[in-house]
């Protein structure tokens, strides 16, 4: 595989990522159980939608055909995104959206310092700044997961079906195909094996100071990160998303 | 990102003596006149004291001017770098150029001293190397507690004074 495709996949794969998520967690705007908890989400959107104008950008700029990061995200189909499972399901309750930041914001945090050391300045350079915010979601984010799941019988109840209803979106992350091979072996990525024991150690000691039980069965949904095969909710959600550049092409604010 | 060209109204063209070789203004007149612009959200502050302009210098007849964002989506940068844009023809420099730069990533130690006490002043308090603020900006009591670890903007965290009951922002050490 030729590294500048392996290099567009990826970093179009990071920016789809930080891209849907940015914008599930940005539909809480105005509607978080408590003030401070709405500017938290927002906050963490804006940072996550920002980190995504670098990932994007780059991947416009490898793929050298004048588009822009705003082309790749607004007019792109389902069937072009490739961003993990996990982030496209349904917000669901404010623990569920906790939890699913959590199981997120926890591989971005691994990640992303690791990613530091890319023989490629410029995915060095993003990976450097977006790693200081991400210190910030993790833990937040954390730390919401051990209060709500070590809180109440009710709080605890549905962080535990958030947790079970996750989990089987979790596998995907260390998902391996060409892109993740060619990237590793040129020094420019980190192979997503390779951060699998540092993830589930912390994922797993959070989930337990929240007094959370860990599914057992590791089935992993799989398709995001490669393409074939989106939920049914992505669709939705670019509709939502993409609706004005559709209608009116090239509108600008 | 692209940067609006701007029509300006109130052109200062500067006067001969504080131009250097080959007609262009001084560097250290540049950064006084960047010193001058306020950031855009906490206007007390410049965006010198914010630490975010890396570098000015001449490259040939064109001043090239670096600016690292604070945050990656803060909405401000776009004004931010309008504002940089207008200082700069305002004061006769037409041949610019303004660069992103990410890496190093901005940290609040590039924040300055005197931006640091016009922070407090003004209610902000200043980013600690500790993680939280080390005292209320109002009544200057310690014993404070964190609200949220976001805030009004994407650089601040919600705090409270204990002392005083007063909530205040606090800029986030980064």
């Amino acid at each position: 595989m030729e590294i500048n495709d392996a290099l567009f996949q990826f970093a179009t794969r990071l920016g789809d990522n930080t891209l849907i998520l940015g914008h599930r967690v940005s539909e809480w705007c105005g509607h978080a159980p408590v003030i401070e908890e709405d500017i938290a989400l927002a906050n963490t959107a804006l940072d996550l939608i920002g980190q995504t104008q670098f990932w994007l950008g780059l991947a416009a700029e490898i793929e050298g055909t004048a588009k822009t990061a705003d082309d790749l995200a607004f007019l792109r189909d389902a069937w072009d995104y490739r961003n993990f499972l996990l982030v496209e399901v349904p917000n669901g309750d404010f623990g569920q959206t906790l939890m699913r930041q959590f199981l997120f914001d926890a591989w971005q945090s691994i990640h992303l310092p690791r990613l530091i050391a890319s023989s490629d300045a410029r995915v060095s350079a993003i990976a450097e700044k977006a790693s200081k915010e991400v210190a910030y979601h993790v833990e937040r984010s954390a730390s919401t997961v051990v209060g709500l799941g070590d809180g109440t019988q009710e709080s605890h109840d549905r962080m535990q079906a958030a947790l079970t209803y996750l989990w089987p979106y979790v596998g995907e992350i260390f998902d391996t195909d060409d892109v993740d091979d060619t990237l590793a072996k040129a020094g420019i990525a980190v192979h997503p094996q390779s951060l699998k024991d540092e993830y589930y150690a912390l994922v797993n000691r959070v989930l337990k100071d929240a007094t959370l039980r860990v599914p057992d069965d590791m089935f992993a949904h799989k398709g995001g990160r490669s393409g074939k095969r989106h939920t049914e909710h992505l669709g939705h959600i670019l509709v939502e998303m993409q609706w004005l550049q559709r209608a009116y092409p090239g509108s600008t604010w | 990102m692209g940067i609006s060209l701007l029509k300006c109204s109130g052109f200062n063209a500067p006067t001969p003596d504080r131009l250097g070789k080959m007609g262009r203004p001084e560097i250290s007149d540049i950064w006084q006149w960047l010193d001058a612009v306020p950031d855009p959200e906490i206007p007390v502050i410049s965006l010198v004291d914010l630490g975010i302009i890396r570098d000015v210098a001449w490259v040939g007849p064109k001043l090239v001017v670096k600016v690292t964002p604070t945050y990656s989506g803060c909405p401000a940068t776009s004004i931010i770098n309008f504002e940089i844009e207008k200082a700069l023809r305002d004061n006769g420099i037409d041949n610019l150029v303004l660069e992103r730069q990410l890496s190093p990533a901005w940290t609040t130690d590039w924040l300055t001293q005197k931006g640091r006490l016009k922070l407090e002043a003004y209610g902000i308090a200043p980013p600690q190397a500790a993680g939280g603020p080390e005292r209320c900006p109002h009544c200057q009591d310690v014993d404070i507690e964190r609200i949220s670890q976001f805030g009004s903007t994407p650089c601040k965290a919600q705090w409270r004074c204990k002392t005083c009951l007063e909530p205040f922002d606090y800029f986030k050490c980064i």
